[in-house]
């Protein structure tokens, strides 16, 4: 590990273990000057001997290695070491010399006078550094991955008739080289069900079965291959591969584990995938949608990418720890699963590997330490118009009301000059010590408010001191203040940013001993009170009642209260007071942002206008656009008792607002954060300041485009960069083949496993850049290969040179995924429901699983009618407790960016298809499904429900065992009729009466075997 | 010791058909648990081994062959259990000075509260004079057999991060824990039983399944939880109506569509699958057998104060004694009921009425059953607790302790433990330490060492590094080595 500072605060610190040697030769450097200097024979043994060892291969200290031509010359962190023609202007000469305090090399030993004075003279001729000499295959930079992909030249074979398009030709040239030969075109069934695993994730149909077997055109594939992708499955199928690069979850993972709401972007993917939404576009929008011009609210959505971080609410986190390994999160996902970066590893010091500085690291943070956490409120298209609906209708009724009272007009005007004046006059007081009960914890914003963070779960007290300089206090304004942090805006913390004050308390710090007088309040007042939440409420003793903000759907804004001290309150220069604001109402029921204000106005009262229309009302109505006029009027009417029926038509109207649903999105703050490098990777650590910048070995940003995620997202999304179109291709490679081209897909470094066919993967980066990043022209182009198409029998001689099928002499066979294993079982047995997107379901969980939690386990009503039954991708997933069926099939647990998943088979696997709830209803509804369409006779039957599992039908031998198993079954039924009806039905109330439950009993064993078949969870 | 190239050299031995037919025969049955793995070609090498459970040599002679710990989540109080100050009786309710929290954070309290000096009564026991509260009597009667370490210091100062740097080496969630790192390392001794078993009794746990998970390494060395109720497995009982004996016809059955498939297409991963439906049913059985407490007799349970039927962390400790004597490797439990930010004296009162008759019979049954010696038995929780009180009236906290990662109280016991010694020491106040500092990297150094392992060399390649359960630091502390 190297310790990161600058290279001269290095040298710095040695000085003083050096001092000794200082001085000793500073006489000698004068010595007789070389003739021509020979880089070769003079320079580079010097460098070798004496600089390599802190400035070579292995380490690179200040960034600067003396063994590289480029970094030679290009110099370090304190910038240029050498200044050809002027040796005496050098860095290095006047380190080396020991002209100055620091010297190098900085082992104790100096470089000799003549060493010295060979450097000197080699500077000063101009510091000629042939060409050629740097180490071959050593400098990271040149690794392959690093280079642009060049369109590659398609490969001659020999068995050309075999190759239906260039992917098989690189292909087969390899398989040639190595003398093997590709396995023959998998049959129409196998070839059927692989494909359509592939690109929807589901098996397919019986009817689809027919009629591809009945089409005998030509391109009877391909037309399966178009149907395929035109399914909206196909985007489950490919956004769900994409969400383990995204990590999403349900859950906010830690502790706490709390619910999130995060499918919007969930759906955003599916949605992208469906649309074929360029790759590069799908990108930016994600990295950056927020700041593309006029972003839509999808393009918003779509940056909860950024934002499936897990976020640690735990009681007594130190925020701002939490809200920096949410970024170091971001790096890695964008690292492991866009670029192929293993980024972290230069979080706490240089990429031991890559040519990744610790700085470059935070440079590359920088452009996403710039950002507020905002949760939004996303309706939907349905709610959008309905929302257009309710508007116009007010706006309807409110034009009426204009008509009918032309002197409304003038009326506001007077309206707004009286109360110009009722605002009072405050001063905000600024907050010397705070804190928050149960781990809540603030930052303190430049407008004096207080903005919480951190424990949101329980009950909480909020205590603010702060000087009070007025000489004599007659009323306390406590501001409730929406911010983009906040839950809808806020101004609390809840899910729909609401808050309850219970009690608000004031007092005076008397003397210098602490002892504190507290204040009686009086006479309450707000801009705002919600329906049984007045604001008397708050200072009326009794912690169980409170202030509340509720104002109904879509009215998140600013709210304030005015209480009055009882008697007279004098302050003056060295006054504090203490604010206790309790909040005990719960469910996350508290204070977002507030900030506090004292006046020594005469008996002072609320301002009855909300803070947004005052700031209207301040203006000059001359400047005010028609929209804000409206904005005032809608208010102002609301104070006009006579227009009651009006005023209650527009509030019942609004009472049917529709409220979307939340998103975590990311939007960039006004001004951004300054970014520094972490001493080791720790926050609390700061070093240098660093400014946003890419890597050095990666092309550079765009000259003068501005230093932001937008500018970072097209940068990423750029066919110049030689990583993010090679990582995306190979990823969809390793769905199709098992492996990526690049088997480690997450890291493309130097430490990464070599492509098995380089040329392959570039042509197919560059061919995907040229078709506009569409991944269904990819997928057309991978599906029609004759690569694709072979059959996956394993021969032995391939069994004994290729066991992986690196070298894809046969086609793919492997175990599906997690979420697919329950999609087939739920599709062959006709209970899986085809809904697309929505919120998260909750299937059956076993029992007890959820304790292992923390805390209360988190209440899972399990969901019934379809979403019962919905595909894996949708199932709620809590990080702290992932789902066991999907969970032990290896599906991620979205703690971080996963690239590839693990392919384990295991005896929990085997007990879950065999046992689990899930399985067990699947198995009973395929015997069902069988015993009522399968046939007139068992035969046929079997052959129904085997099709619905394995996509073919069973051979001779299959057919007997099965058969003879089911009479078996069909016997021991006969005269058990409790065991029939546990065994055939899942909820013994609902028997069917149309069917012979023992016959159906014995059919549910038989289904049970045909799901739990390998065949059938796996693609061949 | 880095399995890669060993586990690959075995995978391509045994993949091939063939192999699979002659070394292991189609007789199933006498094929061990070690077969339940060989993930197709995720991962190329490791994962496609066949065996990943066979027992292993470690890098040298282990003096722990297993582990038993007992995770005490939530972060007992070392103050009022083994860590005594008599100093603080004198500072009692004094604000503490400032110079001992100077920069000090901490997650509840304000650092100038008042201090707190705990309420029990400390007395020296055994022969080592070990200093234990009162209300640990039974561990008091076996304080010859264990090792105190009262220095132990951690990174973290919020439980789930904490507990999952105790467990993965790491604050951040995704690494192996060490029950994975010991069964990727060692294999395990069971022919039907998970290698790596979890028990938990009281809450769960605030690091949730990161705890016991296997991060990077392959899925079967994750820790498996055996549930309290139920079947201790999940999905271990047959659907309703489904006897054994309808369960091994239609395993026979579909064994051999399986095979009957092998044959067809001639992927060795179907092998595997049959093997893994072989050991889920040998699963069905050995699990319950396990878990029926009833086969103990009247004196062991006693001594545990366990009762069949009832989840308890007594039954646990009962239950971790059983898994290590049918070969599991990795025994973890874990009692989340130690956070006491309110009422720390009843709260530890009644925690260690919970734990610590169990605890200390654990360490009593492996002794006189001669599986002391190899067997490492660890006790302690994520961090430790303040010297000073926290009281929050408007939150209904008051004397309760908050977090302290700076210092706190462990025990290990067995397995090459040395026994009967205090290691370390705490200030006056039992703020910081001030002798024989032990890391959280520290004693996963010393764990592994005890286990047989170089902890610089038990490593596992991802991502272009070689990852290990001591991230980059760490030392075996060599005083606590008998």
């Amino acid at each position: 590990m190297i310790t990161h500072f600058r290279w001269l605060t290095v040298l710095f610190l040695l000085t003083s273990a050096t001092t000794s040697l200082v001085g000793q030769s500073s006489k000698s450097v004068t010595s007789a000057t070389p003739s021509a200097v020979d880089f070769v024979k003079d320079i580079q043994p010097i460098f070798a001997e004496r600089c390599y060892k802190c400035h070579g291969p292995t380490k690179q200290k200040s960034d600067l290695r003396w063994d590289f031509k480029e970094s030679g010359l290009r110099g370090g962190k304190s910038g240029a070491a050498i200044q050809p023609g002027k040796a005496s202007s050098s860095l290095l000469i006047q380190l080396v010399s020991g002209e100055g305090e620091l010297v190098m090399p900085n082992d104790g030993t100096r470089l000799s006078p003549a060493q010295v004075a060979l450097l000197k003279a080699w500077i000063d001729q101009g510091a000629k550094w042939p060409d050629g000499l740097d180490p071959k295959g050593i400098d990271p930079r040149e690794h392959w991955a690093f280079k642009r992909a060049a369109v590659p030249a398609i490969p001659k074979v020999k068995d050309s008739k075999w190759v239906k398009n260039p992917i098989d030709n690189f292909i087969l040239a390899r398989l040639e080289k190595e003398h093997l030969a590709p396995s023959p075109s998998a049959k129409k069934r196998t070839l059927l069900r692989r494909a359509s695993l592939d690109l929807t994730g589901l098996p397919p149909t019986r009817s689809e079965i027919e009629a591809f077997l009945s089409d005998d055109k030509s391109d009877a594939f391909n037309r399966v291959v178009e149907r395929l992708l035109a399914s909206p499955h196909y985007g489950e199928k490919w956004g769900r591969q994409w969400l383990d690069v995204a990590r999403y979850a349900d859950s906010n993972g830690f502790e706490k584990d709390a619910t999130r709401s995060i499918w919007p972007y969930r759906d955003w993917v599916i949605a992208a995938f469906n649309k074929d939404l360029p790759y590069d576009q799908f990108l930016v929008e994600q990295i950056a949608g927020d700041l593309l011009p006029n972003p839509t609210l999808e393009q918003k959505v779509a940056t909860g990418y950024l934002r499936n971080s897990m976020l640690n609410e735990e009681g007594g986190v130190e925020p701002e720890q939490f809200r920096v390994e949410g970024l170091i999160d971001r790096m890695d996902a964008l690292g492991k699963g866009v670029l192929g970066l293993t980024l972290n590893c230069a979080q706490c010091h240089n990429h031991k590997y890559d040519p990744i500085s610790q700085k470059e690291y935070y440079q590359f943070l920088a452009f996403l330490n710039n950002d507020n956490e905002p949760i939004i409120e996303v309706p939907t298209l349905t709610q959008k118009s309905k929302r257009s609906q309710i508007l116009n209708d007010i706006r309807a009724l409110e034009d009426e009301l204009l008509m009918k009272h032309p002197e409304l007009t003038e009326k506001m005007e007077g309206w707004v000059k009286t109360n110009q004046s009722t605002k009072g006059n405050w001063i905000v007081l600024d907050p010397q010590t705070w804190f928050g009960a149960n781990g809540v914890k603030f930052e303190k914003l430049e407008d004096h408010s207080l903005l919480a963070t951190g424990d949101r779960s329980g009950e909480t007290a909020y205590s603010m001191t702060a000087p009070v300089s007025l000489q004599s206090v007659t009323g306390f304004r406590v501001e409730l203040l929406t911010d983009g942090t906040l839950p809808f805006g806020g101004p609390g913390r809840s899910a729909n940013g609401n808050v309850v004050l219970t009690e608000f308390k004031v007092s005076v710090v008397a003397g210098s001993d602490g002892k504190t007088n507290d204040l009686v309040l009086t006479n309450a007042t707000a801009d705002f009170s919600q329906k049984d939440f007045p604001v008397a409420k708050a200072i009326d003793g009794d912690v169980k009642t409170g202030w509340g903000l509720d104002a109904g759907p879509g009215q998140n804004q600013d709210r304030h209260a005015v209480f009055q001290p009882v008697g007279e309150v004098s302050a003056g220069e060295g006054t504090l007071m203490t604010f206790n604001l309790i909040q005990k109402f719960g469910n996350q029921n508290v204070i977002g942002r507030y900030r506090i204000s004292v006046t020594a106005d005469s008996k002072p009262e609320a301002d009855p206008l909300p803070a947004k229309i005052r700031r209207i009302v301040d203006l000059s109505p001359r400047d005010w656009s028609e929209d804000e006029k409206r904005t005032v009027f809608s208010f102002y009417r609301t104070t006009l008792h006579e227009f009651e029926d009006t005023n209650k038509k527009c509030a019942d109207l609004l009472k049917e607002w529709p409220v979307g649903t939340p998103s975590l999105v990311l939007a960039a703050k006004p001004t951004g954060r300054t970014t520094h490098l972490f001493k080791r990777g720790d926050f609390r650590k700061p070093g240098d300041v660093v400014e946003a910048n890419v890597p050095a070995f990666l092309p550079p940003l765009e000259g003068n485009s501005p230093r932001n995620r937008l500018t970072l997202a097209k940068w990423i999304a750029s066919p110049v960069n030689p990583t993010t179109a090679r990582v995306m291709v190979n990823r969809v490679w390793q769905s199709y083949f098992g492996n990526g081209i690049v088997m480690t897909s997450e890291d493309f470094g130097t430490q990464g496993e070599r492509p098995t066919h380089p040329e392959l993967l570039d042509w197919l980066a560059t061919s995907f850049v040229q078709h506009d990043w569409k991944l269904k022209d990819l997928h057309r182009l991978i599906t029609q290969s004759a690569t694709y198409q072979q059959d996956s029998i394993v021969t032995k001689e391939i069994e004994e040179t290729d066991p992986y099928n690196r070298l894809l002499a046969h086609g793919p066979r492997f175990r599906v995924s997690a979420e697919e294993i329950r999609d087939i079982a739920l599709a062959s047995s006709g209970l899986l429901s085809q809904k697309i997107g929505g919120p998260s379901v909750y299937p059956p969980i076993p029992d007890g699983v959820l304790s292992l939690g923390y805390g209360a386990p988190m209440k899972w009503e399990t969901s019934v009618g379809e979403d019962r039954y919905r595909r894996g991708m949708y199932t709620f997933w809590k990080r702290s407790v992932p789902y066991p069926s999907l969970s032990i099939f290896d599906a991620p647990n979205a703690d971080q960016s996963c690239a590839r998943r693990l392919r384990s088979n295991t005896p929990l696997q085997a007990l879950t298809t065999l046992n689990d709830l899930v399985f067990v209803e699947a198995a009973q509804a395929l015997a069902l499904r069988i015993f009522k369409e399968g046939g007139k006779d068992d035969p046929e039957r079997l052959s129904y429900g085997f099709e619905l599992c394995a996509g073919r039908k069973p051979d001779a031998t299959e057919s007997a065992k099965l058969l003879e198993f089911l009479q078996k079954q069909k016997d021991y039924f006969e005269d058990r009729t409790a065991s029939a009806v546990k065994v055939s039905v899942a909820d013994p109330t609902k028997i069917p009466e149309d069917v012979n439950l023992h016959k159906v009993a014995a059919w549910a064993m038989v289904s049970r075997i045909l799901l739990n078949m390998d065949e059938t969870i796996t693609k061949e | 010791m880095n399995y890669h190239k060993e586990l690959e050299a075995e995978a391509r031995k045994i993949i091939t058909r063939r192999y699979f037919f002659k070394e292991c025969g189609l007789g199933l049955g006498a094929m061990g648990l070690a077969n339940l793995l060989s993930g197709n070609q995720a991962f190329g090498e490791v994962v496609s081994s066949s065996n990943p459970l066979t027992p292993r040599k470690p890098h040298f002679a282990p003096r722990a062959k297993r582990v038993i710990y007992l995770f005490q989540a939530g972060a007992p109080s070392q103050l009022d259990l083994f860590d005594y100050k008599p100093e603080l009786l004198k500072f009692d309710g004094k604000p503490v000075p400032a110079e001992v929290v100077k920069g000090q954070k901490y997650a509840f309290i304000k650092p100038d509260a008042a201090l707190f000096a705990s309420k029990f009564k400390f007395e020296k026991h055994g022969q080592s004079g070990a200093e234990i509260s009162e209300v640990l009597p039974h561990l008091a009667k076996v304080v010859d057999d264990i090792a105190l370490v009262k220095s132990m210091t951690t990174d973290a100062f919020n439980h789930a991060p904490a507990q999952i740097f105790m467990n993965t080496g790491s604050q951040q969630f995704g690494r192996p824990s060490m029950g994975a790192w010991t069964t990727y390392g060692l294999g395990s001794e069971s022919q039907d039983l998970p290698g790596f078993v979890v028990l938990s009794s009281a809450g769960g746990t605030s690091g949730g399944a990161g705890n016991w998970g296997c991060g990077f390494l392959p899925t079967v060395f994750q820790g498996v939880p055996f549930r309290r109720n139920g079947d201790p497995i999940l999905a271990l009982s047959n659907p309703a109506g489904v006897s054994r004996e309808m369960q091994r016809q239609s395993l026979d059955l579909l064994r051999e569509i399986n095979e009957h498939h092998l044959a067809l297409t001639g992927d060795p991963e179907i092998a595997t699958r049959i093997n893994s439906f072989e050991m889920a049913y040998r699963m069905q059985t050995s699990a319950p057998e396990l878990m029926d407490l009833g086969q103990e007799s009247k004196e062991t349970l006693t001594m545990y104060g366990a009762e069949p039927g009832k989840a308890s962390f007594a039954n646990n400790c009962l239950l971790a004694r059983r898994l290590v004597e049918r070969g599991v490797r990795f025994v973890q439990l874990f009692h989340e009921a130690w956070d006491h930010h309110s009422d720390v004296t009843g709260g530890v009162k009644n925690q260690a009425k919970a734990t610590d008759q169990a605890s200390a019979a654990l360490i009593q049954d492996l002794k006189q059953r001669g599986l002391l010696e190899d067997t490492l038995v660890i006790w302690g929780g994520e961090f430790g607790r303040t010297p000073m009180v926290e009281t929050n009236a408007e939150v209904g906290r008051s004397m309760g302790r908050d977090h302290h990662p700076q210092a706190f109280t462990m025990w290990m016991a067995g397995g090459g433990i040395k026994k009967g010694i205090t290691l370390g020491a705490t200030d006056d106040l039992g703020f910081h330490i001030v002798k024989d500092r032990v890391h959280v990297h520290d004693l996963h150094a010393t764990i592994l060492q005890l286990l047989g392992f170089d902890h610089t060399k038990l490593t596992y390649k991802f991502q272009g590094r070689d990852f290990r359960l001591t991230d980059v630091e760490g030392d075996p502390v060599s005083a606590l080595l008998a």
